[in-house]
């Protein structure tokens, strides 16, 4: 019988619709890439340029002393270091807090999963419940118990504050990963005469490592990018790159600098950009995954 | 259920932490929040009860008023805004486009920036004086105006168009990956039976995509309630309380006007915000998922 066959490739013809269809790539291409653009040229600026009010001009000379001044100049209040504080501060937060974070949702996950302890489920219940609450209502009282064990104000409770909101969404994600693991695994491993921590470490870990790299990224990106828990958390000497790019931009005196504010926001932007970019699908899973969690 | 187990000491130990985690800190902190919320504290915590007063004088204050219809605002257009694109960006890149990766990067690439960031570089366009406005009038249309940051009428908007553009591209993943899921004979019966592209996408794709869509509206709208780092970074709440939001609400008077008892107050309605929020969600995925079992 013969039928109307509509395989191979698609036709590809051009029509009106296809047209359209290009140029509202097009247009919504113009319309995400625009404000990168436009950082970019400004930040070369020289503020003289930049008065004439033509934003989205090329930059008529390319002048990097915005930039220097961005990372090592620039005012927040009186003092006038530049934003690299910030971005070794944000360094010294997010690392420790990912490994950690990283750490203690594998092994709750693993533990949820394949072992299952009494109140199992209630732990995890009480966990995703945990994970939708507002930050707002835990604030005052974790700031004055954080101050009864000398942790407030200080890089370790900043850290430990990160690991402890990452708690719900890092084990969700692994306790998923490792309930599609057969369970015969766990059980051979056990009759062999493997306990917990070595089943963890030798058989689990190792089969985790794809998720272990998607929930890294996740939480890099999340860490890196957050304002109010730092803001809170961290004390004055530890404030991570956003508050002091904020504090840059949004206290300055007088006239602003444009050009330095927008080379320290794309200097802030930088990291998570990169790690968008270069890994690509892991980033977009990391993030479909944190989505779709249901 | 498979067998039963027996309770294991170090998978027990192993949890000990989480446990903290979720009974002290997790539930222990926010009763204690509830507790203050009806307390007359202020700089410091009271242990003199004054009922729902902290709650009347919340719902008394023009400032809380107006960041609750701010955030409704802000979240129905940004939620819906980002559904609306990144369903038709999705749906583009759906039709063997040219060049599809590099389009996806160019629209994603916002969704890895803070909120901070994505503030103030909207600040930054949308500055009356050197922004966009200016760009526009230089060239001649000495009229053009858009002043939308520095407008009380118009900041919720320019929120809005900040939040849509960092946001959008989340949806367009989910909805793509959707899209990517469904069978090639669906569309192979409605090409043969002569539906046109667009009504396919309407009544036979988006249908589909509507569980997978509603999870990414959920994870957005959970956002709005947190709203907090883009409002501090493009309007600060301004001009007067045209862009003021709960949550900020609750942090300036948390730390800034030392009002416990308001602020707690303010916060334990949030948290009743997001339990009728997410209520209906989550029980129309059970009742689905119950739906399924019978099946």
């Amino acid at each position: 019988m013969a039928r109307p066959h509509p395989s191979g490739p698609k036709p590809t013809q051009i029509t009106a619709g296809r047209i359209g269809l290009y140029a509202f790539l097009f247009v919504a291409a113009l319309f995400f890439l625009l404000p990168l653009y436009t950082m970019v040229v400004t930040s070369l600026k020289t503020m003289d340029e930049i008065r004439l009010g033509r934003i989205f001009a090329l930059p008529e000379t390319l002048d990097l002393s915005a930039w220097i001044t961005a990372w090592s100049g620039a005012c927040m209040g009186t003092t006038c270091v530049g934003i690299r504080t910030g971005f070794w501060n944000s360094v010294a937060i997010t690392v420790p807090s990912v490994a950690l974070s990283v750490f203690v949702g594998a092994v709750n996950g693993y533990a949820l999963s394949l072992w299952r302890p009494r109140g199992a489920n209630v732990l995890f219940g009480l966990l995703m419940a945990g994970g939708l609450i507002p930050y707002q209502i835990f604030l005052y009282p974790m700031v004055r118990a954080m101050a009864n064990v000398g942790l407030y104000n200080s890089l370790a409770g900043i850290i430990l504050v990160h690991v402890i909101f990452g708690l719900p969404l890092v084990t969700l994600l692994f306790r998923n990963y490792f309930v599609s693991v057969p369970e015969e695994l766990c059980k051979a491993a056990r009759v062999d005469g493997a306990g917990f921590w070595r089943i963890f470490f030798e058989i689990m870990l190792p089969i985790a490592v794809p998720m272990v790299v998607v929930v890294s990224m996740l939480q890099f990106t999340g860490i890196w990018n957050d304002f109010l828990l730092g803001l809170v958390f961290a004390g004055r000497d530890n404030l991570p790159m956003t508050v002091q790019l904020n504090n840059i931009v949004n206290t300055t005196m007088g006239e602003r600098n444009y050009n330095v504010n927008m080379a320290a926001t794309i200097l802030t932007a930088i990291v998570p950009l990169a790690i968008y970019f270069l890994s690509g699908r892991w980033f977009v899973r990391g993030i479909a995954a944190g989505a779709v969690k249901g | 259920m498979p067998m039963k187990r027996k309770p294991h000491l170090s998978a027990t130990f192993a949890l000990l932490p989480t446990w903290f985690v979720a009974v002290v800190v997790f539930i222990g902190t926010m009763g204690w929040s509830i507790r203050l919320s009806f307390t007359n504290s202020t700089l410091f915590p009271s242990s003199t009860y004054v009922g729902f007063a902290q709650y009347a004088k919340l719902f008394s204050s023009a400032k809380w008023l107006a960041s609750l219809q701010n955030v409704l605002i802000f979240g129905v257009l940004y939620v819906g805004g980002c559904l609306l694109l990144g369903f038709l960006l999705a749906a583009a890149l759906d039709r063997k486009i040219r060049f599809e990766s590099a389009f996806r990067t160019i629209f994603l690439y916002p969704y890895a920036m803070s909120f901070v960031v994505t503030g103030l570089i909207w600040q930054w366009m949308l500055n009356p004086t050197l922004g966009i406005q200016a760009s526009v009038r230089s060239l001649g249309w000495e009229t053009f105006v858009l002043d939308w940051v520095v407008n009380r009428d118009m900041a919720i908007y320019a929120l809005v168009l900040a939040g849509v553009w960092q946001g959008a591209g989340l949806v367009m993943v989910i909805a793509l990956a959707g899209m990517r899921g469904i069978e090639a004979e669906q569309w192979k019966a409605a090409r043969i039976d002569g539906i046109p592209v667009w009504r396919i996408y309407v009544s036979i794709i988006l249908p589909q995509l509507g569980p997978a869509l509603a999870a990414a509206g959920m994870l957005l709208a959970m956002g709005v309630i947190k709203t907090y780092d883009i409002v501090v970074a493009m309007t600060n709440g301004g001009p007067g309380n045209a862009t003021e939001v709960p949550a900020k609400f609750i942090m300036d008077n948390l730390f800034g006007r030392q009002n416990l008892g308001l602020a707690t107050a303010g916060a334990t309605v949030l948290v009743l915000g997001v339990i009728i929020a997410v209520a209906p969600f989550r029980y129309a995925m059970h009742v689905r998922s119950k739906a399924k079992g019978a099946r």
